[in-house]
């Protein structure tokens, strides 16, 4: 019996008695609280669900962000609620870019974005494209200290300046069909005095 | 006429397709005229028309528009009057979605057009209201009146889409900067000669 846990046999006398082992005894005294019970989880991992307005192809309004007030083109559905858009960059400086989608008006303006690339689309919207390359030269303390050499500017990847050709291309060309709709797209929107933005439609 | 107008009063004529009565005033002392320089005429005061109040009339026949309520916005005629406080209208219009059940109505709630269908029998029923109603082309009048063309307007403006508000403002900026040069135009001339 070399389990720490069982306990012995004692000889008391005539008699012979287990006496447990002292972690199995019961307790001389219990606990003034009640033991709290775990509560229990009810939420469950959902596939988010996107408005129906949000169609690829949509022109949307950014509300927040760098690029807010910007409309933009809708291009793809990521993971997590994000959204894929584009400017396109030509006619308003807007990237691909992606954004949340509880940030974003949808207008009832849709474009046909049949005709993009769908190769492009597919490696824009793989997990890792967007994050951050690992600078090569870490910016070291004598650097920070060297005073009066000026930063270098930041360089646009080129492979991300094809894609975004890549995939304008096509846009711009169903966006020139249309009159105005390319001005519109340049245009920001704003609020302006009167405006109910509860009671327009869009 | 009561009163000493009434006694001074010589001579009324009466427009009738206008129900508009002159009244030509005059005084029977003319040495009170002589006096005074700025009448011209010897004896006649002035030339006044009377005009018969339009009142628009809480009658059967009248058209009204509905302002509250399910049907607000709506046209219907009075068919019958139930007090001085509500009547019964019926609005069986020619537009499906315009039609206006017949229900008793509060005048509260109702706004009177100048619009009737004349002679429309009391209480007649929605049969009949229909078709003096298409006889006397109300959908049509109401239509060219300029409340419900603004009403319209108004209503397609809220309505637009973001794109289309876009495209309003560019036209009318368009629109605008075609009048100015015209404007410009005229002025740059006007301060030659």
């Amino acid at each position: 019996m070399s389990d720490a846990t069982v306990g012995q046999t004692k000889q008391f006398g005539k008699g012979q008695r287990t006496v447990p082992h002292p972690a199995q005894k019961a307790m001389k005294w219990y606990p003034v609280d009640d033991e709290s019970q775990p509560k229990k989880v009810r939420k469950t991992l959902r596939p988010t669900k996107l408005r129906e307005s949000l169609q690829p192809g949509t022109v949307l309004i950014l509300l927040a962000g760098r690029f807010r007030g910007k409309r933009v083109v809708l291009l793809k559905h990521l993971d997590q609620g994000v959204l894929l858009v584009t400017g396109p960059f030509k006619v308003n400086g807007v990237p691909i870019r992606r954004v949340n989608s509880r940030y974003v008006i949808a207008t009832s303006k849709r474009l046909d974005i049949s005709g993009v690339d769908s190769k492009t689309v597919e490696k824009i919207s793989a997990a890792d494209y967007f994050t951050k390359d690992k600078k090569a030269e870490k910016k070291s303390e004598e650097a920070f200290f060297k005073q009066g050499e000026k930063p270098q500017k930041k360089q646009v990847a080129s492979a991300r300046a094809t894609d975004q050709k890549a995939i304008d291309q096509s846009i711009l060309a169903t966006v020139k069909k249309e009159e105005f709709l390319s001005s519109y797209l340049a245009t920001t929107f704003s609020l302006r005095n009167g405006d109910k933005p509860h009671e327009m439609k869009w | 006429m009561s009163g000493p107008l009434s006694e001074n009063c010589v001579g009324t004529s009466r427009n009738s397709t206008a129900q508009t009565w002159t009244i030509r005033l005059f005084r029977q002392q003319p040495s009170r005229l002589i006096s005074n320089p700025r009448l011209s005429t010897n004896f006649a005061m002035a030339d006044i028309d009377v005009k018969l109040a339009s009142w628009k009339l809480v009658e059967v026949g009248r058209l009204v528009l509905i302002r509250r309520g399910p049907f607000a916005g709506k046209l219907a005629a009075i068919v019958e009057i139930v007090d001085h406080r509500r009547v019964l209208v019926d609005g069986p219009s020619g537009e499906e979605q315009k039609t206006v059940p017949r229900h008793v109505l509060p005048l509260a709630h109702a706004t009177l057009t100048p619009f009737t269908i004349p002679a429309l029998p009391r209480a007649a029923g929605t049969g009949p209201v229909k078709k003096l109603w298409a006889k006397n082309e109300i959908d049509g009048k109401w239509a060219k009146s300029s409340f419900a063309q603004k009403t319209e307007k108004a209503d397609r403006r809220k309505n637009l889409s973001d794109f289309e508000r876009f495209k309003v403002l560019r036209l009318r900026k368009q629109a605008r900067y075609e009048v100015q040069k015209s404007f410009a135009k005229v002025r740059a001339t006007a301060a030659k000669s």
